[in-house]
This record gives structure tokens, C-alpha cells and sequence, in this order.
């Protein structure tokens, strides 16, 4: 395994929700990463941004690592669960919640 | 270099040949569109599935050529 899909890996199982993005939560530089930080800061879900564009290799490395073609890029419990598209698709259709509360995910709106 | 809604339908097509398939160009620059695709191939798979064949359809021209491809995907009603 590569140094970049250990640091992958490694940020992949750091936190239960890890979304690999351009740009902060805070601040997005992409409006599909943006759409997605949206999405989960509605639901109410705790998760990790992990900034892609402040390291090419990893960038690059995680198109590999998940085969998939694009960023932004949810995983959640360690497993890749779309990106924007798929994200928003599954909030329109109301899975997106019985999805992490199946996962054992709590969300912020369950604590009140 | 940007690529035309055209290419995108003949891409798609060569891979998923029974493939109801709509393009829309989100911006004009060749670069933006989204597209939606009905085929009996996607019988049986999840979205990450649906979507992947579309992206290998492609042939790595998602996120190169293509910077952006908002896809929907599905089954024919008769397949469901």
C-alpha cells in the first residue's frame, strides 16, 4: 500500500463521517463540496472535511483508492457512499438519515 | 479539451446500447452537463454501481476532459 492510501485509509477510519473535499467545511471552493457540506450541516451530522486540493497525491490518490472519478467524496463507517450526485439524491429521496441511523450514526437534530 | 453533448450521448451509447439518454449542457463550455440515463443494465445495482459504469463509459474522460457530469440514473419502468 502506497504512503497516500495509508494517509487515506488512515483519515478514512479517523472519524465515523469523512467527507474528502475541495476546500474547508467552512470554506468550500467547490460547489459540489459545498452542496454536500449543506446537505450533512442540515441532517445535523458530525463529520471530518479533509481538504484535497492541499496535497495533489492525495488528490489524485483518492480517485484510485475508491475508483471513483471525482471529489467531493462521502465515506462513512469506512465505506464510500457517493459523491454529490448520490448524496443529494438519497437526501431528496429521504434516505439519507434511516442510512446513517442504520450505520449508528447519531445526528445533532436526535439530541434534542 | 472540452467535450460535446454529442460525444457524451456516443459514449454512453457505446457502452449501454439499449440506453435512454439526456443531456443537458449546463453551461455551453463543453465542460458541464448533466445527464440522466435509463438502461436494463443498471437492473439489480446501487447508484455507486449505476454511476461507475457511466464513469467507465467515459473512459477516463470524467474529471479530465469532463469537469463536471451531474448524473441520474435508473432502471426502465418495466424492469423495476
Amino acid at each position: 500500500m502506497s504512503d497516500t492510501d495509508n494517509q487515506i485509509k488512515s483519515e478514512i477510519d479517523g472519524a465515523d463521517v469523512v467527507l474528502f473535499m475541495k476546500g474547508t467545511p467552512v470554506f468550500p471552493q467547490c460547489g459540489f463540496s459545498g452542496q454536500v457540506v449543506q446537505i450533512l450541516s442540515h441532517i445535523g451530522v458530525a463529520f471530518k472535511g479533509v481538504n484535497v486540493l492541499e496535497d495533489d497525491g492525495l488528490r489524485d490518490g483518492i480517485k484510485t483508492y475508491s475508483n471513483w472519478p471525482t471529489i467531493p467524496q462521502l465515506y462513512v463507517k469506512g465505506e464510500f457512499v457517493g459523491g454529490c450526485d448520490i448524496i443529494r439524491e438519497m437526501f431528496e429521496e429521504g434516505e439519507l438519515r434511516p442510512y446513517l441511523a442504520e450505520k449508528g450514526i447519531s445526528l445533532l437534530s436526535d439530541a434534542e | 479539451m472540452p467535450m460535446s453533448a454529442g460525444q457524451l450521448e456516443q459514449m454512453i451509447r457505446q457502452a449501454l446500447p439499449d440506453a435512454q439518454v439526456e443531456i443537458t449542457d449546463l453551461r455551453g463550455d463543453g465542460d458541464h452537463y448533466a445527464a440522466h440515463v435509463v438502461s436494463a443494465a443498471f437492473a439489480g445495482k446501487s447508484r455507486v454501481e449505476q454511476h461507475k459504469m457511466v464513469y467507465d463509459a467515459l473512459k477516463g474522460g470524467m474529471g479530465d476532459e469532463l469537469h463536471a457530469l451531474a448524473l441520474q440514473t435508473g432502471v426502465p419502468e418495466n424492469n423495476q
